[in-house]
């Protein structure tokens, strides 16, 4: 198995506070991590920091190889990052804003057709606009973008807030089977039973520190 | 592993995108048009007067571009702020000029539609006239003006975007950086027709300023662009 987040000691500092401070952690390809701790914690940061959106100012860190205290540029195609917020344009369809990514990595018209149709978004679901869908429908378009984007690691910020059960469910099939498919995920969620039950694995994040 | 596109490919799709957008919510048709529609009347009625209104009527068409471009630039970024799109496309490593290109081409689009229909508007309300040599210069004078406010426009939009109180910001931000096309524009288009005496050829040097002030901002954004949309 190779490393795909690996932390030494990292801090990032967010708002002229120590958001993560001194973080370590190791993620091995195919695991799903749970992050867990209180609101403020710096879970959210730890996910973008891993996407290469904040400076570490201090530490190592590297994702998928690549060293982001040098280069935090050239591993955002290769990461996910789906927070609070879909991420979708909502004048446009399931079907255009699924082509949309793919057009971004060059994929063929039959992989987003056969992305939809696994994740049961296809037919006359494909052709609504996002503005009409339920939560739960614009969170498995959202999640059908990562896979047309071939992102290698997935970084979900509370992918289950704001969904009933039928829905997680889907949504936890989905990780499930992206990790299958050889996709690295880290989870930070509120929701430990369930995350837990889908989780290979949790840390805890403490005032901007990971506890295994 | 994810493959990323050219520069042209991502500006393309994004183009492609807001437009469809466009064309779906029809905005800038329902709103935007008749809003720029309702400025020349108002004009027209302020001024009450045939021989002013033919020697203006180049001011005022710009004039109107520049309050529609304000509302055009805000629509332009919030579809794609609303729901987190233009954060995902800076996560996605989407190449930053791209986006900056095809929003501002997107732009330019509607801009050049709406442009049309208001000259229409001049020529029926204010009774300019156009001739043949004029037309010319008319062209590239709205051709060149156009890019320039767009880019400044989508450099703006880009910046203000993530802030509070960007509704209000933009005009503030963005006015004044684009009195040099307002003066310019408004010049060549009173060259073209013959507006006050001046003639054709007075126009060309004002396009000049109108190319260079286009090229500049377009590779002002292209290089830029990332770094203002970045946190």
């Amino acid at each position: 198995m190779s490393i795909v987040v690996d932390f030494r000691k990292a801090v990032v500092v967010f708002n002229g506070f120590p958001a993560l401070a001194e973080a370590s952690i190791e993620v091995q390809r195919g695991e799903i991590v749970l992050l867990q701790g209180p609101n403020g914690a710096g879970k959210t940061t730890l996910l973008r920091a891993c996407a290469g959106l904040l400076p570490i100012v201090r530490g190592e860190a590297s994702v998928l190889g690549v060293d982001l205290c040098v280069d935090r540029q050239s591993v955002r195609p290769r990461v996910g990052l789906l927070g609070h917020a879909n991420g979708l344009f909502a004048d446009l369809t399931i079907g255009e804003n699924v082509l949309f990514w793919a057009q971004m990595v060059g994929a063929e018209v039959a992989e987003v057709a056969s992305t939809l149709q696994r994740f049961g978004i296809d037919g006359r679901l494909a052709q609504q606009k996002v503005m009409q869908l339920s939560a739960g429908q614009k969170r498995r378009c959202a999640l059908a973008c990562l896979v047309v984007r071939r992102a290698e690691l997935w970084l979900l910020d509370e992918p289950h807030a704001g969904l009933d059960a039928a829905a997680r469910d889907e949504i936890d099939a989905i990780i499930r089977e992206a990790c299958t498919a050889g996709a690295t995920v880290l989870i930070a969620s509120h929701e430990l039973e369930r995350a837990r039950g889908l989780a290979t694995r949790s840390v805890s994040v403490v005032a901007g520190r990971v506890v295994s | 592993m994810s493959t990323q596109l050219s520069l042209g490919r991502v500006a393309r799709a994004v183009a492609a995108k807001d437009l469809r957008i466009e064309m779906r919510s029809r905005v800038v048709i329902n709103q935007v048009f008749p809003f720029a529609g309702l400025v020349m009347v108002m004009f027209a009625f302020a001024l009450d007067n045939d021989d002013v209104l033919t020697r203006v009527a180049g001011g005022l068409v710009w004039l109107a571009t520049l309050f529609s471009l304000i509302i055009i630039i805000q629509r332009s970024f919030a579809v794609d702020t609303a729901d987190g799109a233009l954060e995902a496309q800076r996560v996605a490593g989407l190449d930053p000029a791209g986006i900056f290109v095809g929003k501002a081409l997107a732009v330019m689009v509607q801009l050049v539609t709406l442009e049309i229909m208001l000259f229409v508007a001049a020529v029926v309300l204010y009774r300019v006239q156009l001739h043949a040599d004029g037309a010319v210069l008319l062209v590239t004078c709205v051709v060149s003006a156009t890019a320039g406010l767009s880019f400044v426009g989508t450099l703006y939009g880009g910046l203000t975007a993530g802030s509070r109180g960007r509704e209000t910001l933009l005009p503030l931000l963005m006015l004044p950086v684009v009195a040099p096309v307002l003066i310019g524009a408004t010049r060549a288009t009173e060259s073209a027709f013959n507006s006050g005496g001046a003639a054709v050829s007075d126009g060309w040097p004002w396009v000049g300023v109108l190319v260079v002030f286009a090229a500049v901002f377009g590779l002002g954004g292209i290089l830029s662009f990332g770094s203002l949309i970045e946190e």
